[in-house]
């Protein structure tokens, strides 16, 4: 037996040691991991964002003509000065910067409005047909965010473009005022409709979890109900709340396709069309300031926004584990006020298809005569008085093609988020503590505040050319995929980490006990463990990614098309018709795959989103 | 199959926690050795060390004689190479297999024959009177039997040592006991070298053949359960062993064999001792009479706790409040007056300062 004094070794022994212990660090699997993720993230979000900058600080081979001096390459504060003083920068900065700001602020305060009510009915009172509640109210996320927008020019729309007139039009005799048909009004109320899900299912979830007795006890100290729920029920579903402000939030303000088809024909430009208007000049370096902008603006409000809550969690979701909660009785009023809620979730769902549907079957947009009726859109054969030449979508090789994009992009996505989902939530939760797994943590929330149209821009500065080892990818399929990865980021560290919490350590150790290595580990414990959360995660992803524009709209190429930017082509083109044919299309394949995905191992898209 | 464990100056920090400071034991082959302490005290990450499952950040650790960790020499087994079972507090059973596959893992892992797995399972499963589960999933049982299913699949794969971390705290009182004889069988059945760490004193003093005591990170005491009971070697450990507590009281030794403790005066065996220290006698050491007795002091029964074997009364006078245990249901009344009288040779003296023993009872 040894005796109870340690002998030290020379140093050359100690060396080695050091090495050993090293080595031992780095190949532990929570290290190991987090190191690949930490790489990943910096290829795909630390150096695209220094690219960014970098564009915007140096002269650009666009500037030459205008500028005699200028030497590509160069620093400059030209782009800055130019975007962000006198009357360009009135034009091109701070006028689109506040109408951004506007609908931000006001979408999100409709969405809080109308999904926290709708939460509260859900959970807090004896109100009937929940269930089917529950589900339409998912709905509208599942459709594309534009299609509100689509529906509401199919309404209201008034002589001001195209010179066609609306459906309104056509019913009241009457053309509806600038204000209703174009402009922040209805980009509001399109982007609330659409937005409200995050706060039904983040409020609902925080209700669900708070301990009935906490107002309960309220109620027994003879508070009143408005004040329990003002004092007690209140603050605690804060963070629920702020999750949702800050989800929207950023989401409304990098939104690109309701301000482009209900801004741009009343010139009510936001920075998200600003920047693609820029992109489309070949002004790279403008549309990046307004890019950086746009990112700046979003970090500095979420950040306020934490610091007057004074919560740190906002964005952590409240785990759904149920108490039984205190219920209000609404007396007679509950059955007109559940028929009221389903009667408003169907007119939101029904309503804007069934207008696009019947735009559809419209020959020439604006006659509302029976005769007008036709299939032409879909089926008709190629005819040049019709779409610019083009076929009906489902006799169109392009429509097939870019739907084929579509749904490629969207599985190749969802596989890899999920993936490094799970890879993610393993690193950060297993190395709980140490400064490596904050800082992987921290670095894949970093997407979540970079709205989606300044992402797009961030990956066409970093791969428009060669830059290392990294080949020019500007125009490949290769592309979409990583930046529709590289945004999901935070949602799959996210749900990643919700479900590795749910895989208590000890299974792992267990298993590490037990002699297995880290290969036998992930295999045979922790992927069985967390399949559902892989399953929920892809089902989320792949969703979202194919009903995403602004992400997208600056980086596709005609050979990588897809279903979401063709609606937008078609748009400015003015097929609307086609436009509409497509969007429901592009919903019919999400609803498809939502039923299909849906069926796996207890798959679902409140699990995807980390709840 | 006995096993000696030699742990040599192991360190753990997290950031500036010192978990497990400086600890060195060795536990001899065969010995069921508790880890004893409140929680925090570090027992449980120095097990974890044991096991592999944490890396020090000093020291060495031997099983038998082969140096299964060394900072200084950078060497650290897998857990898997260690040849040890563990037992987890929340068992740890993997929710997706059913009791055969958690008890096969292992097995297959490393490769052992089929049919000597079979034999394996169904005998480990005997052991612990779970025969016929094979089939069963994990939430299908109540907690005891996932217990004894943990204990079956640890003894399955037949390591030389045993680790098991608080392996009853999750069951219900009742439960608890028969476990403890359960497994005290095994043990002595197995002969395996067991670490076992718990929080419960009663279960430690119960079921050791040592006992390490462990406060913030530091060894206090390690002995029989025996001695730590009878002879803690400082305050804390006096205090955290017995139930009910001992009696700790503020004293000055008062010239020779007397120490003043305000209220009233007690004979002991000072050996020289001076200053304040801490006289520590245990309730059941004191005599309790209703009738005044030469030598014994008035108090009166502030509370009488009744509970079948026996019963506590809590003595008060004035601010003093002293314990005592008496066999049996107790006549003494609520508020009675009562004699108490210490035996000076169960009386131990500890130093104010240091909390060390310096005089021990008999």
């Amino acid at each position: 037996m040894a005796n109870l004094a340690i002998s030290y070794p020379p140093i050359s022994l100690r060396l080695l040691a050091a090495f050993r212990r090293f080595i031992r660090w780095l190949t532990n699997p929570k290290v190991f991991l987090a190191l690949i993720m930490l790489l990943l993230m910096f290829y795909m979000v630390i150096v695209p964002l220094y690219r960014m900058v970098e564009t915007t600080v140096t002269w650009q081979r666009s500037d030459i003509a205008r500028n005699p001096g200028a030497v590509v390459g160069k620093l400059t504060t030209f782009h800055y000065v130019r975007m962000l003083t006198g009357v360009l920068g009135r034009i091109y900065t701070y006028t689109p910067l506040r109408h951004s700001m506007t609908i931000a602020i006001g979408s999100t305060l409709l969405a809080l409005f109308i999904g926290g009510s709708l939460a509260w009915f859900v959970v807090r009172t004896n109100i009937p047909g929940r269930k089917l509640i529950n589900q339409l109210a998912v709905i509208p996320y599942i459709m594309p965010s534009w299609t509100l927008a689509q529906a509401w020019i199919v309404f209201f729309k008034n002589r001001l473009s195209g010179g066609t007139s609306g459906v309104f039009e056509f019913l009241v005799g009457q053309s509806p005022p600038n204000w209703l048909s174009y402009g922040p009004v209805p980009i509001i109320i399109c982007s609330a409709l659409h937005y409200y899900t995050f706060f039904f299912l983040f409020v609902s979830a925080a209700l669900m979890s708070i301990d009935s007795n906490l107002e309960e006890a309220g109620d027994l100290m003879g508070a009143s109900r408005w004040r329990i729920l003002r004092k007690i029920t209140f603050p605690l579903v804060m963070p629920a709340i702020l999750s949702g402000v800050i989800m929207t939030f950023s989401k409304v303000m990098g939104t690109f396709g309701g301000p482009n088809i209900l801004g741009t024909p009343v010139r009510y430009y936001v920075v998200a069309t600003m920047i693609r208007g820029s992109m489309g000049v070949g002004d790279k370096a403008d549309a990046f300031v307004l890019a950086i902008l746009l990112i700046l603006f979003a970090i500095t409000t979420i950040s306020l926004n934490q610091r007057v809550v004074g919560t740190r969690k906002s964005y952590e979701t409240i785990g759904g584990r149920g108490f039984v909660a205190h219920v209000s009785k609404l007396g007679k009023m509950k059955h007109v006020i559940v028929t009221a809620v389903i009667v408003f979730q169907i007119f939101v769902i029904v309503v804007p298809l069934g207008l696009l549907l019947y735009s559809t079957v419209m020959l020439r947009d604006g006659n509302y005569s029976l005769s007008n009726l036709t299939l032409q859109h879909w089926i008709g054969a190629r005819n040049t008085i019709y779409n610019h030449g083009e076929p009906g979508v489902l006799r169109n090789p392009k429509i097939y093609a870019t739907a084929w994009n579509s749904i490629r992009l969207s599985l190749w996505t969802a596989f890899f988020t999920a993936l490094l989902g799970i890879v993610l939530g393993y690193a950060i939760v297993k190395g709980r503590g140490t400064r490596l797994s904050k800082l992987v943590e921290q670095l894949a929330f970093i997407p979540y505040v970079i709205p989606g149209i300044a992402f797009g821009a961030v990956y066409i500065a970093m791969f428009a050319k060669k830059m290392g080892p990294i080949p020019a990818l500007y125009g490949t399929f290769a592309l979409l995929v990583i930046v529709s990865v590289a945004k999901h980021l935070p949602y799959s560290s996210r749900s990643g980490v919700s479900a590795m919490m749910q895989v208590g350590r000890e299974l792992e150790e267990a298993a590490q006990v037990a002699g297995a290595n880290v290969w036998q580990r992930f295999i045979r414990i922790i992927f069985p463990l967390t399949s559902s959360g892989f399953v929920s995660g892809f089902l989320l992803t792949f969703i979202t990614t194919m009903r995403e524009l602004s992400l997208i709209i600056l980086l596709v190429t005609p050979a990588t098309q897809l279903l979401a930017s063709q609606t937008m082509f078609y748009t400015e083109n003015g097929d609307d018709q086609m436009a509409n044919a497509v969007i429901l299309i592009l919903i019919a394949i999400v609803v498809l795959g939502n039923f299909i995905i849906g069926r796996f191992r207890g798959g679902s898209l409140k699990k995807g989103l980390g709840m | 199959m006995e096993t000696t464990i030699t742990i040599k100056n192991l360190t753990k920090r997290f950031g500036n926690v010192v978990a497990v400071n400086n600890v060195s034991l060795t536990i001899e082959p065969g010995t069921f050795l508790t880890l004893l302490g409140p929680s925090g005290c570090g027992k449980t990450t120095l097990l974890r060390c044991v096991a592999g499952l944490e890396d020090p950040d000093g020291g060495e650790i031997y099983i038998g004689d082969k140096l299964i960790f060394s900072h200084h020499k950078g060497i650290s087994l897998p857990a898997g190479k260690r040849d040890l079972g563990l037992v987890f507090q929340n068992y740890a059973l993997w929710p997706h297999m059913t009791v055969f596959k958690n008890m096969t893992f292992a097995l297959e892992i490393q490769k052992i024959p089929k049919v000597e797995i079979k034999k394996r399972v169904k005998e480990s499963l005997a052991e612990v009177q779970m025969d016929g589960y094979e089939g069963r999933y994990p939430r299908e049982m109540s907690g005891g039997q996932q217990q004894r299913i943990a204990l079956a699949r640890m003894l399955a794969y037949r390591p030389k040592v045993f680790l098991m971390d608080e392996p009853l705290s999750n069951l219900d009182a009742r439960l608890r006991m028969d476990m403890r004889a359960e497994l005290k069988h095994l043990h002595h059945v197995a002969g395996a070298t067991t670490i076992y760490v718990t929080h419960d004193q009663v279960e430690a003093l119960t079921m050791s053949s040592n006992i390490a005591v462990m406060k913030e990170g530091v060894l206090q005491q390690l002995d029989t359960p025996d001695r730590i009971y009878h002879y803690p070697a400082n305050l804390f450990v006096a205090d955290f062993i017995g139930n009910p507590k001992v009696n700790l009281l503020d004293g000055v030794v008062d010239g020779n064999n007397s120490v003043d403790l305000g209220k009233f005066k007690t004979a002991v065996g000072t050996h020289g001792v001076t200053g304040r220290v801490v006289v520590a006698i245990r309730p059941e050491d004191i005599t309790i009479s209703t009738e005044p007795v030469p030598g014994a002091v008035e108090f009166s029964a502030y509370s009488v706790l009744p509970s079948g074997a026996d019963s506590t009364i809590i003595a008060r006078l004035g601010d003093t409040a002293i314990t005592v245990r008496e066999m049996g249901i107790s006549k003494i009344k609520m508020d009675d007056k009562i004699w108490l009288k210490f035996n000076p040779d169960m009386l131990s003296l500890y130093d104010k300062e240091s909390g060390n023993l310096v005089v021990s009872r008999k």
